[in-house]
């Protein structure tokens, strides 16, 4: 016997959740609450726990894809051919074809607010959930609105009917997207139901029963559900021969919001210099050498956070945040360092608190610390929020330049660019030289060009010439 | 955090070594091994349920579940330390205390699936069906006491909340009432460090058990996941309550291992390091320890301990997916004690309104 596991609304009020991974393949032999799936909300990622004892037959869903409230992901053979007992699971279907069925029918999950208790990311709220072509529910709408347009609704909308008239209808077997509302305003009348319901009787050759009350089960005879299957299939065909498309969601979302609103509300000036770092890197050559900091790893990253936190000191507006509500610039008497970080899952940049406090060997263990977690995907929330400026290590990828894109709520970005050697004006002749370029943005609110320049070129000096640090503290 | 008052009062050291306390000490001396093994029953039977009604909302059979993981100790120690006649009044989390004051495993999830107002009778267990209003219960509790005493009767109400809680002008208004008239109640608050994403630090700077003295109150600031120090310190409380002593405040000192609901994600704000060091304080872990000291851990002894927490989980299961949905005119029961016309009127509207979808066709069925 077949059981559909429908996605549950797991926490209050969501209406879509994202499989982040599944633990089982179909032909898996599973155990009562045994932990099948990760599944990660607006809120929460929280472990599955399998609803029967059986073997998983079919994962409806691939990880990675967002999937509504109430729509099929997993089916098991929990064997047997009758259930036990007359007491059907609520969330469980019946059947493969009844399960399309309750999933087209519109679930009041989706006009419901996210009820966040407590806390929760206000992010995810913006936008309506996009439906995925796939869907039966969509690829329906999608049928019926260009021959009808007096049916037609706004694209996600429920219908407009009453609460009666959805109670025949789904006993009818009939999804209202497909009705054509004679009402005022278009609302769907118990008339127009009843009408479609004749239309498509006849339509239908294996309607067993005439009574037109019957449970949903004889829906899945129904035109409606009959489309579904080969339009989705086609569907899926098209998409993989030209083209992509995959949700925007999680952290690519959050990436894309902190974007827009730094680039669109902070006017960017970049500046760039480029320098001889060749007394750095001999330095470092040095420290290397030296047993009492052989293990510290210490790097031209390190070093570069060093000499910005030293910059700032001299420099304090690069350091600040513009707070347009309170009418205020903040000015910290303290240096978050945000480091940007390229991770499997996407840009994070979590930030070494109180960087100014800590010296070079302290800089480079946190920085270790910092990009070791930020890999593993444990970075803690604390440490993604109170950054104050932030450097991207750009050379990593090999790259010189670039404009990079402020963190929003700081003042200034910091992009070092690879380590090359170079010809390069040494003593009056040309030698070959270690040479690094660095760009600075920073926000022209809070900074100006005076000292946006006497920051980028204090960090240069120290750069060029470690021992000019003296000067400066 | 100033820590202004001594540790926690703790009779089993995390070995499950008994430490003696002379002032503790007679509340339990009757607690033999049999009564132990009782107690440590309990907890794994509530921590069994407890895990299965959170698998129950992650498989769509439960709207919420508040899990108690780590509180065991803290809600067994002191439901058992009740006389029947005592009446509880308990938060949303109180559900090993529900279980066992002798509430149906059924009943206590029937709320969190939606199929009713409320899950039981409170009369019939001496327990309030749990107050989701951060603090409410705390005034019914004082007010019940109030009663107990124009009654002529020894009854005592205990009241459940937590750390959070502490912050509700409820829980002050209750104190003071309970002080003013040495009403026999006692305030059981279970610091589980939490209040959803607060730490317990941000709102109370001193001890929790430090404020009931500003009201005249006496407290108690005991290890939560002892399970001996809780039971003592609820019996203590409930004597100098049943003898005319007034109110007493105990602060059990607990963790909450778990989320705070099945809507909450933990690990987005706190620690995993603070939660690994909570689980070397792990109650059941300790009174199995105790247990095994004494001799009274038998594999046979596990084995039925296993099979009757498999068993409620097994019921609590059966009973929440089989719960018949109610008949949609028993929203109206239960509202008023006594006939109300408004009321009346409103459900002869409704009978009406059902009536309009034909017999055949109930709006009911189904979910």
């Amino acid at each position: 016997m077949i059981k559909v596991f429908a996605l549950p609304d797991l926490g209050e009020g969501l209406t879509e959740s994202e499989i982040v991974a599944w633990l089982v393949a179909p032909g898996d032999e599973v155990t009562l609450n045994q932990h099948i799936a990760d599944v990660e909300t607006a809120k929460a990622v929280v472990e599955l726990p399998s609803p029967f004892a059986g073997v998983v037959r079919v994962l409806h869903q691939p990880a990675g894809v967002v999937v509504h409230v109430g729509e099929p992901i997993v089916s098991f053979d929990i064997g047997g051919s009758a259930e036990p007992g007359s007491a059907e699971p609520g969330s469980a279907l019946p059947a493969d074809a009844d399960a399309d069925v309750q999933a087209d029918a519109p679930a009041p999950a989706e006009q419901r607010e996210a009820n966040l208790v407590g806390y929760g990311p206000a992010v995810e709220r913006s936008g309506h959930p996009q439906r995925r072509a796939r869907s039966g529910g969509a690829a329906l709408a999608a049928e019926t609105r260009p021959t009808d347009p007096v049916a037609a609704v706004s694209a996600g909308e429920r219908p407009r009917s009453t609460p009666p008239v959805r109670a025949l209808a789904r006993d009818l077997g009939i999804d209202l997207a497909t009705v054509t509302g004679t009402g005022r305003d278009g609302l769907i009348t118990r008339d127009d139901v009843r009408a479609h319901s004749t239309q498509s009787v006849p339509a239908t050759a294996p309607h067993g029963a005439a009574e037109p009350s019957g449970v949903p089960p004889t829906a899945s005879a129904t035109p409606a559900s009959t489309s579904i299957g080969p339009a989705a299939a086609v569907a899926g065909l098209d998409a993989a021969a030209r083209e992509t498309r995959s949700p925007i969601k999680s952290l690519r979302k959050l990436t894309a919001a902190a974007m827009v609103q730094s680039a669109f509300t902070a006017p960017h000036v970049t500046e760039f210099l480029t320098i001889d770092v060749t007394p750095t890197v001999e330095l470092l050559d040095s420290l290397r050498a030296d047993r009492n900091f052989t293990d510290a790893g210490i790097g031209i990253l390190a070093v570069v956070a060093k000499a910005l936190c030293l910059a700032v000191g001299r420099t304090p507006s690069v350091n600040t945040r513009w707070d347009e509500p309170a009418g205020e610039i903040v000015q910290f008497n303290y240096v978050n360092l945000g480091i940007a970080a390229a991770t499997p899952r996407g840009l994070l940049v979590p930030n070494i608190v109180d960087a100014e406090r800590l010296d070079l060997r302290g800089l480079a263990d946190a920085l270790a610390e910092l990009t070791t977690a930020a890999r593993a995907g444990t970075t803690t929330p604390a440490a993604l929020s109170g950054g104050t400026i932030t450097i991207t290590n750009i050379g990593v990828f090999g790259i010189d330049a670039g404009t990079p894109i402020i963190n929003p709520g700081e003042a200034a970005i910091l992009a070092m660019g690879a380590i090359r050697s170079q010809p390069w004006e040494y003593r009056g002749q040309v030698a070959l030289r270690k040479v690094l370029t660095l760009s600075l943005s920073f926000d022209h609110r809070l900074v100006d060009g005076e000292q946006g320049s006497r920051f980028l070129a204090d960090i240069g000096t120290i750069l060029a010439n470690p021992a000019r640090v003296l000067t400066m503290i | 955090m100033i820590d202004s008052s001594p540790q926690p009062v703790q009779l089993l050291s995390l070995d499950g070594e008994r430490m003696p306390r002379p002032d503790f000490d007679p509340w339990v001396a009757d607690l033999d091994g049999p009564a132990l093994l009782a107690l440590y029953r309990d907890m794994v039977v509530v921590r069994r349920i407890d895990t299965e009604a959170t698998a129950l909302q992650r498989q769509g059979e439960l709207g919420l579940w508040p899990p108690l993981l780590g509180q065991e100790a803290a809600q067994v120690g002191s439901a058992r330390a009740l006389r029947d006649d005592d009446f509880v009044f308990p938060s949303y989390r109180e559900n090993a205390v529900a279980y066992c004051r002798g509430v149906e495993v059924t009943d206590i999830v029937k709320v969190w699936r939606g199929n009713a107002q409320s899950g039981w009778d409170p009369y019939t267990v001496n327990v309030a069906t749990p107050a989701i209003i951060i603090g409410a219960q705390t005034l019914h509790a004082t007010g019940w006491a109030l009663g107990a005493v124009r009654d002529e009767v020894d009854s005592v109400a205990i009241t459940y909340f937590g750390d959070g809680a502490t912050s509700q002008g409820d829980v002050h208004e209750a104190m003071v009432f309970a002080a003013s008239f040495q009403a026999p109640v006692v305030f059981f608050c279970q610091n589980n460090h939490w209040a959803i994403s607060e730490p317990v630090g941000v709102q109370a700077h001193r001890n929790i058990a430090d404020r009931a003295p500003g009201f005249g109150i006496p407290s108690l600031r005991i290890d939560g996941n002892d399970v001996l120090a809780v039971m003592a310190a609820t019996r203590i409380a409930l004597d100098r309550a049943r003898t005319g002593g007034g109110p007493t405040f105990i602060e059990a000192v607990t963790y909450r291992m778990g989320p705070h609901t099945t809507a909450d994600d933990p690990t987005r704000y706190r620690d995993p390091a603070e939660l690994a060091e909570w689980k070397t304080r792990d109650p059941l872990l300790r009174l199995h320890r105790l247990l095994t000291r004494l001799g009274e851990i038998t594999p046979e002894v596990e084995a039925a301990t296993q099979a009757q927490a498999d068993a409620a989980a097994a019921e609590l299961r059966a009973g929440c997916i089989g719960m018949p949905d109610p008949e949609p005119l028993s929203v109206f029961d239960h509202v008023y004690a006594t006939p109300n016309a408004t009321l009346e009127r409103q459900r002869t509207d409704y009978a009406g309104y059902l009536t309009s979808f034909g017999s055949s066709d109930q709006p009911g069925e189904g979910r």
